[in-house]
């Protein structure tokens, strides 16, 4: 039921994306709204940035991004700006503070974790073939033999 | 009454699954053959009775039998034909009786084709794989019942979702799952040597036709599932990295590291643990794609509608299956020593690091996806995690794997010389080289991507041909005789050559469309004329139209080129009353070497349309590098030493143990 709501509130806003009347007449600034808007979520949608989003709040969201570059801010501001209403939850690239430290370098610890222990294996000496076998192994030997 | 019988079907099914896990692993414990049989009939009586279940199920879609819940929500008799079929797996409870429908006909192929199999092995892996049966005919008997009926039947349906009608999507899932369920066979043979103690050549050999099978389909299932995004979604992306995107793609980096590793254990008995547990892990991505797509946990567009008691099931299947498997691999995997040695420059390091790679970027993949939930856990506080991170982590990992990769292909095992063996690809390097600085110097202002993206891709794709080249001893003996050995050598050699240039010409497709896809997205009235790139567009008409279950707008663009009329092109925008809801369907002209993408937008106020355009270059050469990947495991799965190997495996069953 309340995905049907949801999209009832899709419904209600048909829109495309970024519409021709938002756009900025200036080609530098428009570029810049955009790689902006690629980077923000819409918030009430699910894993899209506004650029894509069709929401009624993504066409605000978009809006408001233009007119504080109009107004000359710079992009930090315009995301700091957005991230001051919203919370983090609006950065689609979350930011590298706190717990989000695990999250950007758990990949490359990895890698060096595993390239050292992968030159480890690889180094290491090729076992010398034992001569005697373990009492263990004795007994595997004569299970198998039985088997056979 | 049929649906009765389906339903039927389903509890008998899960009986039979009951007997095929515990006969036929006491068989093998015992060593009583009668009872490792009854794995092979209980294996066959599982899959006719899911089949005659799935064929009740989708004749009550197509029947539109409106008295089935699962019907009454999913379907509408207005709807075409092939999408009633289809929209049998067009939602939860359909979509698991597929799943489980896959995962029975994998037990039955088992079954006929492992007659060869040693019968302890072959009792063990039809007893694991009765045990995810299990596991999940008791899921969709208790949580997610297909057949349940309604006291009060509607006159209509709710239909299916209109994103789903569409012939792209009503296949994407077959594939897909063909690919996700095919890597519980690796699993169960995983879990069956792990069992058994016993990981040899022989071993990888059964196992490795198994896993190509399920990552061939897995490649075709995501490049569908990719295709389908790029044309109906309407705004011309390809990859969201959405969380269900990525519950498909992990499985894939898994498997094909699985691959690669299975080649060490049958070529050189080395590297077996490692290979069992990338067989678990593979699997286990299986089923925390379908936790995470089932379950609620994460949202995302193509999630089905979900309930918490579903999702809790679920995690009670993942953590019996990959706590018990790597439980046991932990108990067991010590015992599986491998005794031969490579030095660091090596074909066996090339795949050590192939893996390594992988996996990594396999983690990235998946701690992105968690990392909004695990964070929220943590910390309390609520994150995103979007397309920008993913590009920006993952993409660098795999421009390491590219630009090793043909290197790794080349070297000989054991022991190498980088300077003896290398040389084959010198004149490939630097072919690829000039290619990519010919293109930066004509690109003036476009993308670093483009060349670099290029560079590589030719470096791949130029790097399998040598090897081949290097193979057949071609200019060093007669070409004739050139020709001769390229006939023999072993559909192996082809496979990887056709698997290896196929992800080249992927790469080449990503980084073209990236860097120099041209966009125009303006207001246009009825008569107007844009230009796109090259090219102008000209909006004739708007017309309003009528489908079977929809109406649209539709408009009509004439493109041309150089003031030559090219063709029509014809975007809708639909409306489906009966879920209220509107799709956007761009017009595409498919090419080679671009696609011209048009999305129909609303009128405004001025009294024109929105009009979004595109030129995408090289886009479909994503997708068709996709397809080559899977040729190379359909070669690759030709190959006539698995016949052999399995006949051979009779001769030498028991002899060698691994240890």
């Amino acid at each position: 039921m309340r995905r049907f709501v949801f999209l009832l509130i899709l419904v209600a806003s048909p829109m495309l994306a970024v519409t021709p009347d938002e756009m900025l007449d200036d080609p530098v600034l428009e570029a810049r709204a955009r790689e902006i808007s690629k980077g923000l979520r819409c918030v009430v949608c699910q894993n899209e940035n506004i650029d894509d989003s069709n929401a009624a709040i993504a066409r605000d969201l978009r809006l408001l991004v233009r007119e504080m570059l109009v107004a000359g801010n710079s992009d930090d501001d315009v995301v700091a700006a957005l991230v001051a209403r919203y919370g983090e939850f609006v950065l689609l690239r979350p930011s590298m503070n706190g717990a989000n430290v695990i999250l950007w370098f758990a990949g490359p610890a990895l890698l060096l974790a595993g390239l050292g222990m992968a030159l480890l294996y690889i180094r290491r000496r090729p076992r010398p073939v034992a001569d005697r076998l373990n009492a263990a192994e004795e007994a595997r030997i004569a299970t198998l033999m039985q088997e056979e | 009454m049929i649906a009765e019988l389906g339903h039927f079907a389903l509890i008998f099914a899960l009986a039979v699954a009951g007997i095929q896990t515990v006969v036929p692993m006491i068989g093998a414990w015992r060593g009583w053959h009668d009872w490792m049989r009854v794995g092979n009939i209980a294996a066959y009586a599982q899959f006719i009775a899911v089949a005659f279940a799935f064929a009740a199920l989708a004749n009550a879609f197509v029947t539109s039998d409106f008295s089935l819940a699962l019907v009454a929500s999913n379907s509408h008799s207005a709807k075409p034909l092939l999408y009633k079929f289809t929209g049998v797996w067009g939602n939860h409870e359909g979509s698991l009786l597929l799943w489980i429908l896959i995962l029975t006909l994998f037990g039955a192929l088992v079954a006929a084709f492992g007659r060869n199999l040693p019968p302890t092995l072959r009792a063990r892996v039809l007893s694991v794989q009765a045990m995810i049966g299990v596991a999940f005919l008791a899921f969709m008997l208790f949580t997610s019942n297909p057949f349940l009926r309604l006291v009060s039947p509607p006159l209509d349906g709710n239909d299916l979702n209109p994103l789903l009608q569409d012939p792209g999507l009503a296949f994407h899932p077959p594939f897909l799952y063909l690919g996700y369920v095919g890597l519980s066979t690796a699993f169960s043979f995983a879990i069956a040597a792990l069992i058994e103690g016993r990981v040899d050549a022989a071993w990888a050999r059964w196992v490795r036709p198994w896993t190509l099978t399920a990552w061939m389909f897995l490649t075709i299932g995501i490049a569908m599932g990719s295709w389908w995004a790029y044309y109906e979604l309407g705004w011309g992306g390809w990859w969201f990295w959405d969380p269900v995107e990525n519950a498909s793609f992990m499985p894939w980096l898994i498997s094909t590291a699985l691959l690669h590793s299975a080649i060490v254990v049958e070529k050189r008995d080395t590297l077996k643990s490692w290979t069992v547990l990338l067989a678990i892990l593979a699997f286990s991505f299986s089923l925390i794609g379908a936790f995470l797509v089932r379950s609620g946990v994460l949202t995302s567009v193509h999630a089905f509608a979900n309930d918490p008691e579903r999702g809790k099931f679920i995690l009670g299947i993942l953590v019996v299956a990959i706590g018990g498997g790597l439980t046991l691999y932990a108990a067991r995997a010590p015992s599986l020593r491998s005794n031969s040695a490579f030095s660091s420059i090596s074909r066996e390091s090339g795949l050590v690091l192939n893996n390594l790679l992988l996996i990594v970027a396999t983690v990235i993949v998946f701690i992105g996806t968690i990392w909004p939930l695990a964070n929220e856990a943590l910390t309390g506080s609520v994150v995103s995690v979007g397309a920008p991170f993913f590009d920006l982590t993952f993409t660098p990992f795999m421009v390491v794997l590219a630009m090793l990769l043909p290197m790794g292909a080349i070297l000989p095992w054991k022991r190498a010389q980088l300077g003896r063996n290398l040389r084959p690809l010198y004149g490939v390097v630097a072919l690829s080289v000039a290619l990519g600085a010919a293109v930066w110097a004509f690109n003036t202002g476009g993308r670093i991507l483009g060349p670099v993206g290029l560079v590589l891709s030719s470096w791949i794709v130029l790097g399998a041909v040598a090897d081949i080249a290097n193979k057949v001893r071609l200019r060093a003996v007669p070409l004739a005789e050139s020709l001769r050995r390229a006939r023999n050598l072993p559909g192996a050699d082809w496979g990887r050559f056709f698997a290896h240039a196929g992800f080249g010409l992927t790469i080449f497709g990503i980084a073209a469309v990236t860097a120099w896809e041209v966009e125009a997205n303006r207001e246009m009235a009825v008569g107007q004329t844009m230009q796109l790139g090259a090219y102008e567009l000209r909006l004739d008409a708007v017309e309003e139209i009528q489908g079977p279950n929809y109406s649209a707008r539709r408009g009509v663009f004439t493109y041309f080129r150089d003031g030559r009329e090219l063709g029509q092109l014809l975007p809708e925008k639909r409306f489906y009353p009966v879920q209220q809801m509107p799709t956007t369907e761009a017009a595409i002209t498919l090419g080679l070497w671009r696609d011209l993408y048009v999305v129909l937008g609303d009128p405004q106020q001025a009294g024109g349309y929105a009009v979004r355009a595109f030129i995408k270059p090289f886009v479909n050469w994503i997708w068709i590098g996709a397809l080559v990947m899977a040729l190379g495991g359909i070669v690759s799965l030709m190959d006539r030493r698995y016949r052999i190997a399995a006949l051979k495996s009779r001769s030498s069953r028991g002899i060698v143990p691994a240890e």
